[in-house]
């Protein structure tokens, strides 16, 4: 749903420039993984305030319900049991969601006008009225995250709560959360903050302590801290580089400039053919038949 | 809680034993990351499972269900053999020097007075040496044989860490690196908590485990003391308020206790309760029994209790024995219990081996739920298939089910684990016909009173007095209610030093419970929640939370009992000239210019009394101090011993290899017929262990959709060791067996639950979660009490829910 008070800098299968006069703070929710306990209240409040409700499923032999992100479900924890140390378990707990890409993969992927917009503070968002259902957000997607409805065949995710940040209040999961493992702000104050963490994790021997904010997509609005920085797939597969597909990179880098190119073409020949042949005129008689 | 939630972050460390606060208190837990991000504290976790408070700790060590004592115990030696003790406190503030009856004897697992026929002590032995004057006998030196210190010390030299080890399961290294950390706690300007909470009350010898821990805590000094403290987190919400409006079977509201059928003689009654002093200039606080007891009562009939009857002391019920949760049960197993009302509770799916529970409600003549859901007892007739296998035809118990409200649906007050009484205002209508609990209590009430007006009966006196005067007698409000637990003056109250003084005038409202009087003047209906509605107002509805000496007291939030006090024995935090231990952490402080304590928190002292009047900080006691040695007041002895649970892997108790006596707890009372349904090793080789998930809240949350998405199906939870032996993969479903009956659940196959070597031998843990029955919008499952034994504490009776013994198959 389109908000009036955000303004939109990117919009998917758009070429027209956005608007850009007003300044906002780009804004970030950071998830420091050595404080969530897994309570799972962040899902709740995802449901509640999104209005959403999962299949009451089943258990497969592990803590994860609902088992994967769906459009029901626009959050979920996925728990890894892992052992870096020899014989010390840790038993890792990621907040898995969107992650707000500054550059973000879905949104250069879509075909769909105005689907997928991000708007000035970062948040990217899908405006589903405009989804066409094609897929293409979840190939452009490093992180595995859009959703497809079986209702309406349309796609699904975390809108970091845009609704509620356009009016200065955080996202629900960040209202919900117990522990203070999940805090929101400007990109800016989140970083400093996982400075703090940071030092802490590494005061007690987790010398590869980290903030996963990665480059390959230009950086993220929702940022880890994670005790192993240095080996973010223990997260359950949290990618280490993400990058954007080169699928996508063709569509944009080759497809389409070459389509372009081919609609100029038509546009050219068109006029050509004005030029050199004229109007096309109609017979009277066949006006009037 | 000694201490309270906030309190927690100024703790350096944080022990979570016998208890999952991230699991089952996910918001107090906010205190352990506050302590741990702002005060560099270190967070430990001892558990049979890697939790998910596990998850959070700087360093988890695994112990085998049931053995705490064990490892408790060895955290002791190792303190005194090392002398990390906090010195100056503990010879102060404890009963270290207290001499000891040359009677009193510990002789391979059992102490003196053993009625092993009966299973019960005779604890005559179990007390001080007492002088001519009345008062204990002390050795300041605490070279004398007899002193607590010396018995403590010899007590628990038996507890090495290979003994530890060999019990517990948990390797020495672990054992000794826990013990080097909370030995750091012992200097006076570092502080530890210990947080606990079902995983230590359900067993056998519960009470004992958390006597060892607060044991652990009183050496380091770490009682009274911001940051420290034997914190007790409490399930439900209000099962604080519980325990202090003195619903337990054998209390009065606040702690005072009902009358044993022995006890026909008023005046005995108070004077056994009626606490003197065991050391000269203590404050003994029971001395004032009498003043809460007579308040009470007036509360409770008014103008009908006099002084000429006693204060209708009559009319209160003498205990035969405890009719604690297992005991009705037993009872009603043998016929012997017509009628059941269950308010608020699901013994079917709550009370241990569901196969006895449901046979006992099965020869009621009739069964009242008061709930605000369809619980399992409720529908316990029904047949549920292989969930809940019953033959309605053959069970006559006429149910009735008397839907009230649930807490968002009424005003009043609920008390939190820190003993913070906080209103709460109603958020919506009930549905349907559901009514508030005081009007469905007061519609049961004015019908049987109507009855006996009617009909007179064999002793209609304690109903037909029982005071009524509520504004709407059917539907007594909260605020009335609230009113009469704080306490009023019926006449004038006057000062005992100046009787022309008038401290509260008839018909107010009290500030305290140190305006109660014995003579029949005050009405209180729970004296420790004395003052939480003055003539100042509500002060449970008070919600400032200012915190100006920044030490997290909030003294203007609610209303904590005792006198909104936060952290109780407070007066241990500063050493005995009044000063704090550690000025950066300062609580309270004797201030010599002003004659009176003050501080962040209310004093737990005499306020205007010197700390050269010697008055000790633990004033219930009679001496003042401390007790490493319980006297008589436990039921299984005056040391915290290790016994195996009753159903566990080992034949013996490693301690006492010999005596069969003192495998399990000798207190422990077990009724006759359920011996026979205990296992042994031989088939049911696996301890197993049950516990809640923090998607659920007990019984409840499997009716509301949202926590059944989040956890929507009964699983159990099995190591990998013992996985790959049984040849079952996660997600297969598992027959789980004890010798009371079976469940079938999903396995999670898990590393977070290890194989431990205890004895020589490798000891495998399954974990079952309860939170399933065959009620609410989860995926059906099977009553996890369906496996667990009828047995209890020896001193609560809290049943053995922690460790118990079942065998695994793949199904």
């Amino acid at each position: 749903m389109a908000l009036q008070s955000l303004d939109i800098t990117a919009r998917s299968a758009t070429t027209r420039p956005m608007p850009s006069a007003r300044h906002t703070t780009e804004v970030a929710k950071l998830i420091d993984i050595s404080k969530c306990i897994g309570c799972k209240a962040c899902q709740v409040a995802c449901m509640e305030w999104n209005d959403l409700r999962d299949e009451i499923g089943t258990n497969v032999g592990v803590y994860d319900n609902p088992r994967d992100l769906s459009d029901q479900s626009w959050t979920l924890m996925r728990f890894s049991e892992v052992e870096v140390q020899a014989g010390r378990l840790e038993w890792l707990i990621r907040k898995d969601g969107c992650m707000h890409c500054a550059d973000p993969g879905c949104l250069k992927a879509c075909p769909a006008p105005g689907a997928i917009v991000q708007y000035s503070n970062g948040i990217v968002d899908f405006h589903e009225e405009n989804c066409i259902g094609c897929g293409y957000c979840l190939t452009g997607c490093p992180f595995n995250i859009p959703r497809f409805s079986k209702k309406d065949s349309k796609a699904y995710k975390c809108t970091l709560c845009s609704d509620r940040v356009a009016v200065g209040l955080e996202p629900a999961c960040i209202k919900t959360c117990p522990t203070g493992a999940l805090v929101f702000g400007s990109k800016e104050d989140m970083i400093l903050h996982a400075e703090g963490r940071i030092t802490d994790l590494k005061e007690r021997g987790f010398s590869n302590a980290a903030l996963y904010d990665p480059q390959g997509v230009g950086g993220t609005h929702v940022m880890y801290v994670l005790q192993h920085g240095d080996q973010p797939e223990l997260y359950a597969n949290l990618p280490k580089d993400p990058s954007i597909s080169p699928l996508v990179s063709l569509w944009k880098g080759i497809a389409k400039p070459l389509m372009s190119l081919g609609v100029g073409l038509a546009v050219f020949a068109g006029f050509f053919h004005f030029v050199t042949v004229g109007p096309k005129e109609v017979e009277e008689e066949e006006e009037r038949s | 809680m000694t201490n309270h939630w906030v309190d927690i972050k100024n703790a350096d460390l944080i022990l979570i034993m016998g208890g999952n606060a991230a699991e089952a208190h996910p918001c107090g837990f906010k205190w352990v990351t506050e302590a741990k991000a702002h005060r560099k504290a270190r967070l430990i976790v001892v558990d049979p499972r890697f939790t998910r408070s596990a998850a959070m700790a700087d360093y988890y060590a695994p112990i085998r269900a049931g053995s705490d004592i064990a490892f408790l115990g060895g955290v002791i030696n190792y303190l005194l053999s090392r002398d990390s003790i906090h010195l100056d406190y503990v010879k102060n503030y404890t009963d270290f020097t207290f001499l000891v009856k040359d009677e009193f004897t510990f002789e391979d697992g059992i102490y003196s007075g053993y009625d092993a026929a009966n299973r019960k002590y005779d604890r005559a032995t179990w007390g001080y040496q007492l002088g001519e004057d009345g008062f204990v006998k002390t050795d300041l030196s605490v070279q004398d044989p007899r002193c607590v210190y010396q018995l403590m010390k010899a007590h628990y030299a038996r507890y090495t860490p290979e003994m530890v080890s060999r019990i517990c399961g948990t390797p020495q290294e672990a054992f000794l690196k826990v013990c080097e950390m909370i030995a750091g706690t012992s200097a006076p300007d570092r502080t530890m908590t210990i947080m606990y909470a079902l995983g230590w009350t359900q067993h056998s010898y519960g009470s004992q485990m958390i006597r060892t821990a607060a044991m652990v805590q009183l050496l380091l000094g770490n009682i009274g003391v911001p940051g420290g403290g034997m914190n007790a987190l409490r399930g439900h919400s209000n099962i604080q308020g519980l325990t202090d409006l003195g619903l337990l079977s054998d209390l009065l509201p606040g702690y005072m206790t009902l009358p044993g059928e022995k006890e026909a003689d008023y005046q005995k009654y108070v004077e056994k309760r009626t606490l003197k002093p065991l050391r000269p200039g203590q404050m003994s606080y029971w001395q004032n029994y009498p003043k809460f007891f007579v308040s009470t009562m007036k509360a409770w009939y008014g103008d009908a209790a006099t002084a000429e009857n006693n204060w209708a002391y009559d009319w209160l019920p003498k205990l035969d024995k405890p009719h604690d949760l297992l005991q009705v049960f037993e009872d009603m197993n043998n016929g012997k219990v017509n009628g059941y009302i269950c308010q608020g509770f699901n013994p079917l799916a709550s009370a241990p081996c569901k196969v006895k529970v449901s046979g006992s409600l099965s020869k009621l003549k009739y069964l009242v739920t008061i709930d605000p859901l369809a619980t399992e007892t409720s529908e316990f007739w029904q047949n549920h298939g292989e969930y809940n296998d019953v033959d309605p035809a053959r069970i006559q118990t006429e149910v009735f089910r008397l839907p009230s409200t649930c807490f968002a649906e009424e005003d009043g007050s609920l008390v939190n684990s820190g003993r913070w009484l906080q209103w709460h205002w109603k958020a919506a209508d009930p549905p349907g016909e559901a009514k508030t609990d005081q009007e469905i209590i007061a519609g049961i009430f004015l019908k049987l009173r109507a009855l006996y007006q009617k009909e007179g009966g064999a002793f209609p006196d304690p109903i037909l007095n029982l005071t009524w005067k509520h504004k709407q007698p059917a539907a007594p409000s909260a605020e009335e209610l609230a009113r009469e637990f704080s306490g009023r003056a019926l006449k004038d109250v006057t000062d005992p030093k100046d009787p022309a003084k008038v401290l509260v005038k008839a018909g107010e409202q009290l500030n305290g419970f140190a305006e109660l009087r014995d003579d029949g003047s005050t009405i209180c209906g729970c004296w420790i929640f004395s003052g939480c509605w003055s003539e100042k107002g509500n002060l449970m509805a008070r919600r400032d939370n200012s915190d100006p000496y920044g030490i997290g007291q909030t003294l203007n939030w609610a209303f904590a009992w005792p006198a909104n006090r936060r952290i109780l024995y407070n007066r241990a935090s500063c050493d005995p000239a009044g000063k704090p231990w550690d000025a950066s952490r300062k609580l309270i402080a004797w201030d010599a210019g002003a004659g009176k304590w003050a501080g962040a928190d209310v004093p737990d002292i005499k306020a205007d009394s010197p700390p050269e009047e010697g008055i000790n900080p633990f004033i219930m006691n009679p001496e003042g101090v401390a007790r490493f040695f319980a006297v008589d007041k436990m039921a299984d002895g005056p040391f915290p011993e290790h016994y195996e649970p009753m159903e566990s892997p080992l034949d013996v108790n490693p301690l006492h290899p010999n005596n069969p006596k003192a495998r399990a707890n000798p207190a422990a009372r077990v009724f006759k017929g359920d011996w026979a349904t205990f296992g042994k090793a031989d088939k049911f080789p696996f301890v197993a262990t049950t516990y809640r998930l923090t998607e659920h809240f007990h019984y409840w949350t499997k009716h509301v959709r949202l926590d059944a998405i989040t956890q929507p199906e009964q699983f159990v939870e099995i190591g990998e060791a013992l996985a790959k032996e049984k040849g079952i993969r996660s997600g297969d479903h598992v027959r789980v067996r004890s010798n009371r009956g079976h469940i079938v659940a999903v396995a999670v196959v898990t590393k977070r639950l290890m194989s431990l070597k205890v004895e020589g031998k490798p000891v495998h843990t399954v974990g079952i979660p309860i939170h399933w029955g065959f009620m609410g919008i989860a995926k059906n499952g099977y009553l996890t009490n369906t496996l667990t034994p009828f047995v209890g504490d020896a001193n609560t009776q809290t049943p053995e829910f922690k460790a118990f013994l079942v065998d695994v198959e793949k199904v």
